[in-house]
């Protein structure tokens, strides 16, 4: 089938990205959310004919897509910089296996740490696994190097990696829809042992392979027209690919450059040939001295990391600095109160976290919105690694601390970080018999990341029923025998087990559960917002202390205070905005003095 | 009229600065622009400072704004306004909703909101319109479309026929916030030929 239009469309890297899978005739699109990677899956549901998914987990999501490779259907996994750590296993292992059905994985890096616990450079992952590597410039880019992807994968027989960043991801531009194209390989069974065996007497024959397709790769960067040189005067020479690129154009629009579609590998007589022609060369890459250090082995000189920064994400500005020292700033930033980000009104995070600040634990946490307990006044988080860390690390400090850490530690992770890396840490502490404890705070969905079903919400991709994972039933047949359900709305029984359980001297499981209130049930829900009395309110603070942003304080000059008949030492009251209030109720339980009650209807 | 422009919007998550950025941008395509626009999801839009980036010309590489580049600045609070103050040179325009929102470090009393804040602006010659868009929009009967107010008021620095932005509207805003919406615009305009 052949669709062709002319019209340009307005879409962000992600959208084209999810067009470009749908034009490659992808039939199979696996993946965990991530930011700022989790659009293209949300938006491939939508298209006819692809079969998508959100997996628990990316190694999950990339065996999925593997497989449907494997009996011959174009496949699509996608996943965030730090889930292709997840996702290593197979990755690496799949560059020796290959392909029948064009497999790509797309990666999503997160220079600045936007919505991420590390800026790692993910071009290493390539250079690693000895695969491809594509990196666009823009949404447009982004859909025709997808399409690229797949033509390449099946003419290699390589996954092929196409690597985005923020600022191409959530880049909005102008696209051109093309033509439907296909794969030529017909789908079916397969039996192939010598190629998907990877015992080692297989797997050394295709160590072979692999070498011999990096070098075939290695002559096809040479004439691949998105490895082009643009000349322009020859005094700066750039060698540049990605983001990157753009922010190179607008700074020395009169420069000679040469943008690389494809990072990995690297098409070095190219490189040699256009390093001879410009009397100084400059390497642009955001983050690691990828392209630099590859170049720099090649034996040719040029400028990179000595003047360009290493860390964060760039813009044309900071490469014009870090080149000729020109700086355009006229104003320097002036100090303001911070505005970091904040759990929603009516989060159920904020009440467990209210509850757990009173118990004087280390807390070890997690992936997600609850990382957000970190920041006053909750203060309830006191380390976060990665996605499973707290569960498995609170085990560990029961085996270093052994009686001395009983009741002092407590693992809090979220309904879908548990069961994308979570199961396996507690199955550890029954196995391994600590007297952990473990907090899921189930608010329903993967929240962080836009409200995405996973597999104890009920729903799949396309908001349609799916078994739902029954936490409870999960956690005793691992062999938790101490298993607890609360509300955390309400705070001073969520206090009452938590102290328990974390005083515990066995395993045990507190799962905190109530909805997000983002996710579309929630949002409809009529919500019966609270009020405050002033006349009540006697300046105490208490409300303030679980940090809703519904609720602030209003300071009183004496004058003031004295006309609405305060007590001297009364410095101020509380308000709630009622527009924002979600009605939880947290705040009217902490009031002593009748001050918050729900407003009612007249 | 200018063919090339660089406007950032700054405020806080949850005010629907992207969808004033996005109405913003369709109606400068429409008029037959390259437009690149440059946002952030995830971490930072709860309730945190948040920018989106939107660059308009016959050629756009860049999809972020320089410091020192921005042309006009939209800020949807007035303390954030202050906090991109290095985005800005002195022949920038800046439009600011007076409305505050409380961070939690002022929220629960540990700070107060810095007073007389736009100062920080005005007395770097930087030109300003400031009004209350919330009080505009509660008016028009719908607080959330304070950020189609303040298209309506950024509509008057651009190049761009009203009509063309009533007709994104039209598209783009689902039915039944479509005419509260378009409301905001109108008056967000009225008020700028007022104040500018």
């Amino acid at each position: 089938m052949t669709t062709k239009s002319t019209d340009k469309l307005w879409m962000s890297g992600n959208e084209a990205l999810a067009l470009g899978a749908y034009e490659a005739g992808v039939k199979v699109a696996s993946g965990y959310p991530g930011t700022p990677s989790t659009e293209i899956m949300e938006n491939l549901s939508k298209y006819e004919g692809v079969y998508t998914e959100w997996a628990p987990n990316e190694k999950v999501g990339l065996e999925v897509a593997l497989g449907a490779s494997f009996v011959g259907v174009r496949a699509l996994a996608t996943m965030k910089h730090v889930g292709m750590n997840v996702a290593a296993d197979p990755l690496f292992t799949s560059s020796y296996t290959g392909i029948r059905g064009g497999l790509v994985i797309i990666n999503a890096d997160d220079p600045e740490m936007h919505s991420s616990q590390n800026e790692q450079d993910n071009r290493n992952y390539a250079f690693a696994a000895k695969l491809p590597m594509l990196e666009p410039c823009d949404p447009q880019e982004a859909k025709e190097f997808l399409k690229t992807a797949y033509w390449l994968s099946e003419g290699y027989d390589t996954p092929v990696i196409v690597r985005t960043t923020t600022r191409i991801a959530h880049v909005k531009g102008q696209v051109s829809p093309g033509e439907k194209t296909g794969s030529s390989v017909t789908p079916g069974i397969v039996k192939d042992a010598a190629k998907f065996v990877m015992l080692p007497a297989n797997a050394r024959n295709r160590r072979k392979f692999v070498t011999e397709r990096m070098k075939k790769l290695s002559e096809f960067a040479e004439t691949f027209p998105e490895n082009r040189i643009e000349w322009g005067d020859g005094t700066r020479g750039f060698i540049t690919s990605g983001i990157s690129y753009l922010y190179v154009k607008e700074a020395f629009p009169e420069a000679s450059v040469l943008k690389l579609g494809m990072v990995w590998p690297l098409p070095e007589k190219m490189i040699r040939s256009f390093a001879e022609q410009v009397d100084e060369l400059f390497i642009v890459e955001e983050l690691d001295p990828f392209l630099e250090l590859h170049i720099k082995a090649m034996g040719i000189r040029c400028h990179g990391k000595d003047l360009i920064p290493a860390e964060g994400e760039f813009n044309p500005a900071i490469i014009r600095k870090a080149i000729t020292g020109e700086d355009a700033t006229q104003f320097a930033p002036v100090a303001l109160p911070p505005r970091p980000p904040n759990m929603c009104p009516g989060c159920p995070h904020r009440g467990l976290f209210y509850a757990l600040s009173k118990q004087k634990v280390f807390v070890a946490g997690d992936i997600g919105c609850y990382t957000l307990g970190f920041l006053p006044p909750l203060s309830s988080m006191d380390s976060c690694v990665c996605m499973g860390a707290g569960v498995s690390a609170v085990h560990g400090m029961a085996k270093a601390l052994g009686d001395d850490g009983m009741g002092k530690a407590v693992a809090v992770i979220g309904d879908s970080t548990f069961v994308h890396s979570g199961i396996s840490g507690l199955i550890n502490i029954v196995y391994n018999d600590s007297y952990s404890t473990v907090i899921i705070v189930d608010n329903r969905i993967t929240a962080m990341t836009g409200q995405q079903p996973n597999p104890a919400s009920g729903t799949n991709i396309k908001g349609e029923p799916a078994q739902m994972l029954n936490f409870e039933e999960l956690c005793k047949a691992i062999g938790v025998k101490h298993v607890v359900t609360v509300n955390p709305h309400n705070m001073s029984e969520t206090k009452k087990v938590l102290k328990e359980e974390i005083n515990r001297p066995e395993p045990s499981v507190v799962i905190s559960r109530a909805p997000c209130v983002l996710i579309p049930s929630e949002k409809k829900r009529v919500k019966i917002p609270y009020n405050t009395i002033r006349e009540n309110c006697t300046g105490c603070k208490a409300c303030l202390g679980i940090g809703c942003p519904a609720i602030h304080w209003v300071p009183v000059t004496p004058e003031e205070g004295a006309k609405l008949g305060f007590k001297e030492k009364q410095k101020g009251h509380s308000e709630i905005s009622i527009e924002l209030c979600n009605g939880c109720g947290q705040c009217a339980e902490l009031c002593k003095f009748d001050a918050i009650t729900i407003k009612e209807d007249k | 009229m200018s063919e090339q422009g660089n406007i950032l919007f700054c405020g806080v998550g949850g005010q629907g600065i992207l969808l004033a950025s996005e109405v913003t941008a369709y109606s400068l395509l429409a008029a037959g622009m390259e437009v690149r626009k440059s946002e952030v999801h995830g971490m930072a839009q709860r309730g945190g400072s948040v920018t989106a980036h939107l660059r308009y010309g016959d050629k756009v590489y860049s999809p972020l704004i320089s410091p020192g580049e921005a042309d006009i600045v939209v800020a949807f609070e007035m303390m954030e306004a202050v906090r991109y103050l290095p985005y800005m040179r002195s022949d920038s325009k800046i439009i600011v909703n007076t409305h505050k929102i409380l961070p939690p470090v002022i929220a629960t009393g540990k700070m107060e909101y810095p007073e007389n804040v736009l100062d920080k602006l005005t007395s770097r010659d930087i030109h300003l319109q400031a009004f209350d868009a919330f009080e505009i929009a509660s008016r028009v009967g719908e607080v959330r479309a304070v950020n189609i107010v303040m298209v309506g008021v950024l509509s008057t620095y651009l190049p761009i026929d009203e009509q063309v932005y009533v007709d994104v509207m039209n598209e783009r805003i689902p039915e039944r916030f479509r005419d509260v919406n378009i409301k905001a615009f109108q008056e967000g305009r009225k008020l700028a030929v007022q104040t500018g």
